[in-house]
């Protein structure tokens, strides 16, 4: 008996894989699970945009052999702008699926931080991967993307730092995509074990202009008692290439997790990210920045969910819509009985920059504990011509005081990017989609 | 070389209601106009007509500065060609910084390839700003953002020094300062006094003129200029107030929209 699938790839593909990648059984099974399941689970539903018709599911390749740069100095110069080449000693580099460069200083080797290709981890540190992977933060039958996702993840990046220890310098990852029938399937696992904190940021970027091409990205952060987690994204897929991104934090006892997100994808997007206060008087902040043009749809949902007493939990969320851009911003702060002298904070603005442009900021509060504070702002609307006003009477041109006004809007967030190679790549996104 | 600006019988208009019915006004550089007048009378939205303001409609007249009219100008052409508008609320910009702005503006004016130098800027920024008694930090602060209502006036004379129009017009400058940021405001505009820069003061109060002396003072009132004198015209409102105008002109309601 043979049952129809609309999955792109069968249970031998994918058990072929695997083998070839010599992965453990845990992995091996846990593929061949989601993939059954894949099939029956339905869609992701993020709130008021309908995404049933988009391709998460159909590209022409799962796997690429992508040549491997030997060096840093090898490196393409679009890639290398995002590097301090001199300083940079912890640096993970993938095209498409193919891990291309990866470096860790000895210093960190010698205190036990890991840092390595998602694929190599499971193989070298399963007792640790196996018991992140897609076992708390995010779950495997969640629905269809997150199955597919564990049923086919070909790349990403794993990194672990061991109690007490603290990372000074960013731990930098650069995911390029630029084969025209690509998919990729990354997973980033970050586990910031007791007293430790790193900062980690990765940038996707999209090469040559890839057609009709899947991405399905899921990020899972822990930190455990005590830790800190800074984790920064420029995300700068092409127009083409449909996009599930989905980022999560745990946030032990006393733990922070910081996001700083750019979103810049030029392809339809459904981005999730949730922090989980778990422990208490953990930190949670998400920053995020978007920009859209084009005819691109997007989804932004950031939530926030408060277990831990004392937990303190802030959403920034600024949006420029352009073009026939249409985005909508879900906030959700979310406080759970207990959680005595939560704070939640949350503020989604979005800055309309043509007629046909759509922006909708919906802020949602949900709060079962009497003993918190709370709080929400959220506004849509186009450049204020009072500052545009201002501006040009001190003489500054239109065009240029709209820029001004917009990197300006944007500032927040690109502002909070920890690698200065990265807060340029943003800024320089920024400008060309705004011009 | 000396400047004029001239204001010809200039109509202004927002939201289908005149509020401007005619003023005529002639400026000359070297020489501080002050615009007096109670609340409601049409000060304001002169100094906004006049750099352009997208709220009001000109329905008639003119405004030459050396000659050519800059009612047919873009805002920004108008700040190049030499206006600069001191606002009663400077909007605040964030991710601006303020160093940044005032260098965008003064390079506005000046040919590619001859902008300021960052050197020079800076030097120049910095004894600005101790001059107006400025916390040097406010220079890498966003435009605005934050600022205290006297941080606002203090920072939009500190354009105007950085700037250095040919003609400034001051709404209102010293709405809401204290005795001591009055002191400095002033103390900005005596310093920018000088042969090659004109200024038209709007204000409500005479306690200004206590610290800058008028050459010229003049008086509105229903959306006219209804009376112009020395500065001996401004003691004489701070004594007996408008009420003596209005009787020599037989006005009764002296706001924009009342006939006499």
């Amino acid at each position: 008996m043979t049952t129809q699938t609309n999955l792109p790839v069968d249970q031998q593909t994918v058990e072929a894989f695997s083998q070839r990648n010599g992965e453990p059984n845990w992995l091996s099974s846990l593929r061949l699970d989601a993939l059954a399941k894949a099939d029956d689970l339905p869609l992701p539903k993020p709130d008021k945009t309908k995404i049933a018709k988009w391709n998460f599911t159909q590209f022409a390749n799962h796997t690429i052999d992508s040549e491997v740069y030997g060096s840093v100095e090898e490196l393409p110069e679009s890639i290398k702008t995002l590097i301090d080449v001199e300083k940079q000693g912890n640096l993970y580099i993938q095209r498409n699926n193919t891990p291309a460069l990866l470096t860790l200083s000895e210093e960190l080797k010698a205190k036990g931080v890991i840092f390595t290709d998602i694929l190599t981890a499971a193989k070298e540190h399963p007792e640790l991967v196996e018991k992140y992977f897609m076992t708390d933060a995010v779950k495997v039958d969640e629905h269809k993307l997150t199955a597919l996702h564990a049923a086919l993840v070909n790349g990403g990046a794993f990194l672990y730092v061991p109690k007490n220890v603290e990372i000074a310098e960013p731990i930098q990852a650069v995911y390029v995509h630029d084969h025209p029938g690509a998919a990729l399937f990354n997973h980033v696992l970050v586990v910031a074990d007791d007293n430790s904190s790193v900062t980690y940021v990765e940038s996707y970027l999209a090469t040559d202009d890839v057609k009709e091409s899947v991405v399905n990205i899921v990020s899972e952060v822990i930190a455990k008692q005590n830790a800190r987690v800074v984790y920064g994204a420029v995300d700068n897929l092409s127009a083409g290439t449909t996009t599930y991104v989905n980022r999560r934090g745990i946030a032990g006892r006393d733990s922070r997790i910081e996001w700083a997100l750019g979103m810049m994808n030029d392809g339809d997007t459904v981005s999730e990210n949730i922090t989980k206060l778990i422990g208490d008087n953990s930190f949670g902040d998400t920053k995020m920045v978007v920009v859209g043009r084009g005819n691109q749809k997007q989804n932004f949902t950031t939530n926030i969910t408060h277990w831990g007493k004392n937990s303190e939990g802030y959403i920034l969320k600024h949006g420029v819509m352009k073009d026939a851009a249409s985005s909508i911003f879900n906030g959700i702060g979310k406080i759970e009985h207990g959680a005595t002298k939560a704070n939640a904070e949350q503020e989604s603005r979005v800055l309309m920059l043509s007629e046909k442009a759509r922006g909708d900021a919906n802020p949602i509060l949900l709060i079962d504990e009497d003993d918190v504070t709370a709080g929400h702002a959220a506004s849509v609307g186009r450049v204020d011509p009072m500052q545009l006003f201002y501006l040009m009477s001190r003489g500054i041109s239109k065009h240029e005081a709209e820029r001004l006004v917009i990197h300006g809007f944007l500032a927040p967030v690109v502002t909070k990017l920890p690698i200065e190679g990265v807060k340029r790549q943003l800024s320089e996104v920024i400008e060309r989609k705004v011009q | 070389m000396a400047s004029t600006l001239i204001i010809k019988d200039l109509h202004v208009e927002i939201e289908g209601k005149e509020i401007l019915k005619g003023v005529n006004l002639e400026l000359d550089s070297g020489k501080i106009h002050v615009i007096m007048g109670p609340n409601g009378t049409g000060k304001s939205t002169l100094a906004s007509a006049i750099m352009g303001h997208p709220k009001f409609d000109i329905t008639k007249g003119e405004v030459l500065l050396n000659g050519e009219n800059v009612l047919e100008m873009e805002v920004d052409e108008r700040a190049q060609a030499g206006l600069f508008l001191a606002m009663q609320y400077p909007s605040e910009i964030t991710g601006v910084t303020n160093a940044d702005f005032l260098r965008s503006a003064i390079n506005s004016r000046r040919e590619e390839g001859q902008e300021i130098s960052l050197m020079k800027f800076i030097k120049e920024l910095d004894k600005n700003m101790d001059f107006l008694e400025m916390d040097q930090n406010m220079a890498q602060r966003y435009l605005n953002e934050g600022f205290s209502g006297g941080e606002k006036k203090r920072n939009e004379i500190l354009q105007l020094m950085m700037i250095k129009p040919e003609f400034g017009i001051l709404d209102e400058i010293d709405s809401g300062l204290d005795i001591d940021a009055l002191k400095v405001v002033s103390k900005g505009i005596n310093q920018m006094r000088g042969e090659d820069f004109g200024c038209l003061i709007i204000t409500h109060y005479q306690r200004l003129l206590n610290y800058i002396t008028p050459d010229h003072v003049h008086v509105m009132m229903q959306g006219r200029v209804v009376k112009s004198g020395g500065p001996e015209l401004a003691h004489r409102l701070e004594s007996e107030g408008y009420d003596w105008i209005k009787q020599e002109l037989g006005i009764e309601d002296e706001t924009v929209g009342q006939e006499a």
